[in-house]
């Protein structure tokens, strides 16, 4: 099977788009959030608000894990694996991420021993073959990555791997939603629920924003199409006056989720009481640490952590940004001391962070579907 | 990392049966299936696979899709570098491996 390079259903893509508008008619606006990263990507690519009438506006929420990462646990990550004895290993997304000393890319060109890990299972192997370090996995991401994290932790304590520890930065989504739901300053209709941690929480635990918020929720797949779908079946729910949990991406997400992912967590992690996000600040229960019975694993009790606080540079308006109050262009950085090549703020650092995607996509359109399908 | 990448389960690893030998786009690497011990998984089964978990069952016109996402959102590359990351053992054709050029 190869990478083929053609839309799905082009002409559903224009039908929907179609619906959107009639739907969506002209007597009020519609901010409609998409939680997850990788729909902010896409959506930017695609040039999908170019499909959109007006008053139908896609706000992009948290789901992007290196982004709402506080600049604190970078400086605290690279602090305790400081000395020759270890190495720092992460994913390849946090690489370029600043830290108040610069980013893990700068401390290996310091001479810090830092690896790119893909999976935390080869975080765990590099430390089989490197017994004479203590290799540190700074584990980041939402529910998509950790059970893989969970998993591993286990499968270290099950063959007695002693030099191998986590530095757990895992958040949880439904917090990150409740508080963004509670801020004052946002007024939201809907949400575009994530594709991917879906698969593993299910549905289910969205209802609550149905019930007691009264506002739909729709998990979506990340083709132009999906999405499109799910801002109709929204739009649907809100012109009939009803606020429900649906699944688009039906083909992916089962209802329930992936059981024996919620398994792995649950055997290994336990709520933190609360965890500092980037822009939104402290959120009670929003994040993972790892259980007493692994705690030979968890590096922040192995060694001494300093706990870092650092504000984020004044001038950047990533909070605003991260919460929808302010474009990425309105950002006094914006395309001028922050660009993807030298990053200020971490938004602008992963491809799924808002401000990247706009830089990216917005002002260099490479990709876009609007002129094929609504001419 | 958040990449949602698609392969072909082909055989399971001998030694440790929580692992399986995974065809993704003609490389193969080994995948770790234990999240999906809730699953029967046979050789030749599709599975989308995220940092080297096998995270869900998924038919091959799924797959298909998904590799199509991949390439239109332009993240064909990050995928293949992943891919060939995985396991640490091999660097991928372009250089860049999981290990920096300094």
């Amino acid at each position: 099977m190869k990478f083929v390079d053609e839309f799905r259903a082009p002409e559903l893509i224009g039908k929907a788009a179609e619906e959107i508008r009639r739907l969506a008619g002209n007597d009020r606006h519609y901010r409609i959030m998409e939680v997850c990263g990788g729909h902010t990507h896409a959506i930017y690519r695609f040039g999908l608000k170019d499909l959109l009438p007006t008053n139908v506006e896609l706000i992009h929420g948290p789901g992007c894990p290196v982004c709402v990462l506080p600049m604190g646990r970078i400086d605290d990550g690279l602090s305790l694996t400081a000395s020759p004895e270890f190495i720092f290993a992460a994913f390849g997304d946090m690489m370029r991420v600043p830290g108040t000393h610069g980013s893990p890319l700068e401390s290996k060109a310091r001479g810090m021993d830092v690896r790119i890990v893909y999976s935390p299972a080869d975080a765990l192997k590099l430390a089989r073959m490197t017994p004479e370090k203590h290799v540190v996995f700074f584990a980041i991401g939402f529910e998509t990555t950790a059970p893989s994290t969970a998993l591993t932790i286990a499968r270290a304590k099950a063959e007695g791997i002693r030099n191998f520890f986590v530095f757990c930065n895992h958040v949880t989504i439904i917090p990150a939603i409740r508080a963004i739901l509670d801020s004052p300053d946002m007024r939201l209709d809907g949400f575009v629920g994530p594709g991917h941690v879906s698969t593993v929480i299910g549905c289910r635990p969205y209802e609550w924003i149905a019930k007691t918020e009264g506002k739909p929720v729709v998990v979506s797949g990340f083709e132009p199409l999906d999405i499109l779908q799910s801002i109709v079946m929204i739009l649907r729910q809100l012109q009939s006056g009803e606020a429900r949990v649906e699944n688009q991406y039906k083909r992916v997400v089962p209802w329930e989720g992936n059981r024996a992912a919620l398994r792995a967590m649950a055997d290994v992690f336990e709520l933190r009481p609360y965890f500092e996000w980037r822009g939104l600040g402290f959120i009670s229960q929003s994040a993972l640490k790892i259980r007493s019975a692994y705690a030979e694993w968890d590096a922040e009790r192995r060694f001494s952590v300093p706990g870092v606080r650092v504000t984020d540079p004044k001038a950047a308006q990533c909070g605003e940004v991260l919460k929808g109050v302010l474009k990425p262009s309105q950002c006094k950085l914006f395309g001028r001391e922050c660009t993807p090549e030298q990053p200020v703020g971490a938004l602008m650092v992963s491809s799924e962070g808002s401000c990247a995607a706009y830089y990216n996509y917005q002002l260099h359109k490479p990709v876009t579907i609007a002129s094929a399908v609504t001419a | 990392m958040c990449l949602a990448i698609p392969g072909k389960i082909i055989e399971f690893d001998a030694q440790q049966p929580y692992l399986a030998v995974v065809d993704i786009v003609g490389v193969r690497r080994k995948v770790d299936l234990g999240l999906l011990q809730d699953e029967s998984v046979h050789p030749g089964d599709w599975v989308l696979i995220h940092v080297g978990f096998a995270m869900s069952k998924i038919s091959e016109a799924d797959a298909a899709d998904q590799m199509r996402l991949l390439a239109l959102l332009g993240e064909s590359e990050s995928a293949m570098e992943e891919v060939q990351g995985y396991g640490l053992d091999s660097p991928p054709p372009s250089g860049k491996g999981w290990e920096f050029v300094s």
